[in-house]
């Protein structure tokens, strides 16, 4: 077996996950233990990625059912330090809810897994083992606090729902296995048959799991409330983490073995992609919860996401993969600020409860500004660039209704984003919140806001890393 | 390497907002803060004017041009000014320390953060009006709405809810297409640098569908008639200050930007889409002068004014005369010092009776002199009394729309009666008459520092009046330029 040290991060995390599962139950009280070393673990993989793999050409391994490139490596190393920062930022939370038990870093490690796997499979079983992986985790995170009716039944409704949509990707994985007499992405590639109309079936089913993970419209519906009923810290990981995974997928599964059918799918992306950004722009003006509200907000963002992969070109990949690292860092400041929101011990997720924020809290409220002008996409923010970058591949491709619904579903979406702005600054003031918050969660909030703040300074970077990923 | 003093015009406000967000906000900090956001306003407006003094008049290329990379092989950072651009940047600074001096006895609380607003706000103006990108244009176009929102939605009255979003979401909704429009352009052309686009031109087929989406952007921000309506909203409800800055200089980013970018960029389509600026504008001047005549409340009725002045400046844009387009000019910049005082005017009294209605007022004239007279000095500078510098503008434009089209000019010419009636209808109610309320009668004149800022508009309204050849000279061998390149452009097609 030759190039196993391009999947030691794998390995190195599989090993991990035991050795903490085994420290936990034998050694009383370590959760703590288990915390810190869940954190050094998902650094060290990391490094690892950083090192054994950002530099390497494409790279098949297992008989090609797993791929190496830099698409992978740059999707993992995201989900290694996203996964990281929200690991570390949640730990007081459940530390409040009396829920910081040694289960919640194993479990989030589990989904990692889950989610490397994924980012790198180049085979249908492949993918499917990976995806249930992080499924199977997520459900548990999901209902993490057990004690709560909602978290119980958002894990629930979580686990039912996204067993149906993974029984129709099985579907869809089946009909294309039967169709072309193969699950590896290349080979399908050079068997295809584009006359062949069960193929096309076979591609809507998996688009439509695929779809549901992400949850981009129509296949939304179980977002809200599991985001809303999941411990805050969990939403976060939620509305962060399984996205990067899930884009990826959605990348190499159009663009490897399905490249020849453009005509066939690029349609349904584009109705994916106009469907997300103007529901999620509508539905989210109502709301009144927080987490609800990002929710819909984050729905409204893989529309964008998906937006860009519609175009079918490399470019537009790219600026996917930008929108959804921008819209990481936006998110990871916008609930470092809804973390913050705890008076006397108890956490709170009203929009109201941002009332008056910026008469106690100015730094705070300051923040959060800069972050909700970014999702929005008002310049000079980083969320405008994200657009930016987005709409200038959908122009390239000639996809003038695509990009006139996307920028009008700004506009719409800007009026909620407006609202939480209207109540922090416009509002009267009410109790001041703690602020006894943990070093890393005040690191998280600075960080994220002057990076998004100052991001226009410096735009080529991000640009120039993301370049590298070729897929056609 | 030459000192870039544009980025330098840009950032110093910033740099200065930043400053006042590290210290302590507190009351005795207020003057400090004061002087501190004062300071840096002044040093910017000194440097504007040291600008004026080193800009080439003879020239018409773009001069202290900055060009550097900005994002690696699709935009460059770029810019520069010619002489259309520098009255705007100079009118921004000098607007600005004025707004700054007048929050004085406007505004109570967050004293700081107001300044902080303000301060970055004039650093996104001043980017407007130097930016030679339309990328770089259109960051700065949009970015102005944020401390534009904040500064409507925290100090404004009691409806500026309802203003700060409609105002927001109007302009936001004009500008998206104008986006959609910038990336297509780069894709037609290769560039988004607005000096290469005016040697390569922009291919006649597309020409109208993009002058349409930079019009939707710029009729919202103008305001042209029918998407006026934000505009009275916003300015009723913005303090004195917000109110100073919005009719003084953001709506000009909107003359600016037809001048520069829809007659620059498409001559075609500006040609074709003439007659439909030509009946918003007689229809904006005609139509909200009637509005004006019959508003109660102050502010508003010097704001539909605001909306039928721009009729006008618009109007002599699209006349692509010499004269025209410089009474155009002219009267923006007219525009800015006038409104901004007549703003500062209304906010005087308010400050003292709590009111903007006409009806609170009356017979004011034995009580606060001073404010009287110059009062009637902006009131007459409005309604464009020879000897004003808003006579200049108003005559150059209705000059060159008597040369292109007789009726329109008959009309704009009614417009500027009807004009008369309310202006000096208004200030006959609130200064002349009966002491109405005896409140009244306890009202204190000017006090320094309203003096001074009212004094201060008051010179270049009177000089600009009598002797309007610096404006003229700075902008001619631009403007003849600009129609040159529109005529020849017409033809090469």
């Amino acid at each position: 077996m030759t190039n196993l040290e391009l999947i030691f991060p794998e390995i190195f995390l599989s090993l991990s996950i035991m050795f903490l599962l085994i420290l936990g139950v034998f050694k009383k009280n370590s959760s703590e233990l288990v915390q810190n070393i869940s954190l050094i673990v998902l650094l060290i993989a990391a490094v690892i990625t950083f090192n054994e793999t950002l530099g390497i050409n494409e790279t098949l391994l297992f008989s090609g059912s797993v791929i190496i490139d830099y698409l992978s490596s740059f999707m993992k190393i995201v989900t290694l330090l996203a996964a990281f920062l929200v690991l570390v930022i949640s730990s007081n939370y459940l530390r409040t809810f009396k829920i910081f038990k040694i289960e919640y870093p194993i479990l989030i490690l589990c989904s990692v897994l889950g989610m490397m796997v994924m980012i790198s499979s180049n085979d249908l079983m492949v993918f499917y083992m990976g995806l249930e992986l992080q499924s199977l985790a997520l459900y548990v995170l999901a209902t993490f606090n057990r004690d709560q009716l909602k978290s119980s039944e958002a894990g629930l409704k979580y686990f039912v729902l996204s067993a149906l949509s993974s029984g129709l990707l099985l579907y869809g994985c089946s009909l294309i296995y039967g169709f072309t007499g193969s699950t590896n992405f290349n080979l399908i590639a050079n068997q295809l048959n584009s006359n062949e109309y069960a193929l096309t079936f076979g591609i809507v089913f998996i688009l439509v799991g695929l779809a549901f993970k992400i949850s981009a419209v129509p296949f939304h519906m179980w977002a809200p409330d599991v985001y809303e009923g999941s411990p805050t810290s969990v939403t976060l990981f939620f509305t962060m983490v399984p996205k990067i995974a899930a884009l990826t997928v959605f990348i190499r599964f159009l663009y490897v073995p399905f490249l020849n059918l453009i005509e066939q799918w690029q349609i349904i992306l584009i109705f994916l992609s106009i469907a997300s950004m103007l529901f999620g722009a509508i539905a989210a003006i109502g709301q009144t919860n927080l987490k609800r509200l990002i929710a819909y907000s984050s729905i409204g963002h893989i529309g964008y996401a998906l937006a860009g992969l519609a175009t079918g070109s490399n470019s537009g990949i790219q600026n996917s993969v930008i929108y959804i690292t921008i819209y990481i860092l936006m998110n990871l400041g916008l609930f470092s600020c809804l973390l913050m929101m705890k008076r006397n011990n108890e956490y709170h997720e009203d929009i109201e409860d941002l009332s008056g924020l910026s008469k106690n809290h100015p730094l705070l409220s300051l923040s959060l500004l800069v972050i909700l002008f970014s999702l929005a996409g008002i310049p000079p923010m980083a969320g405008f660039f994200a657009k930016f970058y987005i709409f200038k591949s959908v122009l390239e491709q000639s996809m003038y209704f695509l990009a006139i619904v996307g920028l009008l579903s700004t506009v719409i979406a800007a009026f909620y984003y407006l609202r939480i702005i209207k109540i922090i600054y416009f509002d009267k003031e009410k109790e001041k919140y703690d602020t006894d918050h943990s070093l890393w969660l005040k690191f998280s909030l600075t960080a994220s806001t002057i990076l998004i703040l100052i991001y226009f300074i410096f735009p080529s970077q991000l640009i120039e890393v993301v370049s590298r990923i070729i897929i056609i | 390497m030459i000192f870039p003093i544009l980025s330098f015009l840009i950032l110093l406000p910033s740099v200065g907002a930043l400053f006042l967000l590290f210290t302590k906000s507190s009351d005795e900090n207020n003057l400090t803060v004061k002087y501190v956001s004062l300071f840096t306003s002044l040093v910017n407006f000194f440097l504007s004017i040291y600008l004026w003094i080193l800009f080439d008049q003879s020239i018409s290329e773009f001069q202290f041009v900055e060009d550097r990379i900005w994002i690696k092989g699709f935009i460059n950072y770029k810019v520069g000014i010619d002489g259309i651009s520098i009255l705007f940047i100079i009118l921004t600074t000098f607007i600005t320390p004025l707004c700054i001096i007048s929050v004085n006895n406007s505004i109570k609380s967050r004293l700081r953060e107001f300044l902080i607003a303000i301060l970055i706000m004039e650093s996104f103006m001043i980017g407007v009006f130097c930016s030679l990108d339309l990328v770089v244009f259109y960051l700065f176009f949009e970015a102005g709405l944020i401390p534009m929102f904040l500064i409507i939605g925290i100090w404004g009255g009691a409806r500026r809810v309802y203003s700060a979003f409609k105002f927001f979401l109007y302009t936001l909704l004009g500008s998206v297409l104008m986006l959609v429009a910038i990336i297509s352009i780069y894709w037609i052309t290769g560039t988004t640098d607005v000096v290469q686009l005016y040697d390569l031109g922009i291919d006649a087929k597309y020409q109208n569908l993009l002058w349409l989406a930079f019009f939707s952007s710029f009729a919202v921000k103008t305001p042209m008639w029918p998407v006026h309506t934000w505009l009275p909203d916003a300015h009723v409800e913005a303090p004195t200050a917000g109110s100073v800055l919005l009719a003084a200089i953001l709506l000009k980013m909107a003359g600016y930007g037809f001048i520069r970018f829809s007659l620059g960029l498409f001559p075609i389509a500006s040609e074709i889409f003439t007659p439909l600026i030509y009946t918003l504008s007689v229809i904006a001047i005609i139509f909200t002068s009637f509005i004006a005549l019959m508003q109660q409340d102050m502010k508003k009725l010097i704001a539909y004014s605001s909306v039928a002045h721009m009729g006008f400046v618009t109007l002599g844009i699209f006349t692509i005369q010499q004269q025209g387009i410089e009474g155009s000019i002219i009267q923006m910049i007219s525009h800015g010092l006038v409104s901004a005082a007549l703003f500062l005017c209304v906010g005087v009294v308010y400050d003292r009776m709590h009111s903007r209605l006409i009806d609170t007022y009356g017979g004011i004239v034995s009580v606060i002199p001073k404010y009287s007279v110059l009062f009637m000095l902006f009131t007459l500078a409005a309604l464009g009394l020879p000897g004003t510098s808003g006579f200049i503008g108003e005559f150059l434009i209705l000059m060159g729309v008597f040369k292109d089209n007789f009726l329109v000019a008959v009309l704009a010419s009614i417009g500027v009666i009807i004009g008369a009636a309310y202006m000096l209808s208004l200030y006959k109610r609130v200064v002349f008459g009966k002491i109405v309320n005896s409140d009244l009668k306890q009202m204190a004149d000017l006090n320094k520092s309203e003096l001074f800022i009212l004094s201060c508009l008051a010179i270049p309204t009177i000089f600009f009046g009598f002797y309007p050849d610096p404006l003229i000279n700075t902008i001619e061998v631009s403007v003849s330029d600009l129609i040159r390149n529109y005529n020849m452009n017409l033809i090469g097609n």
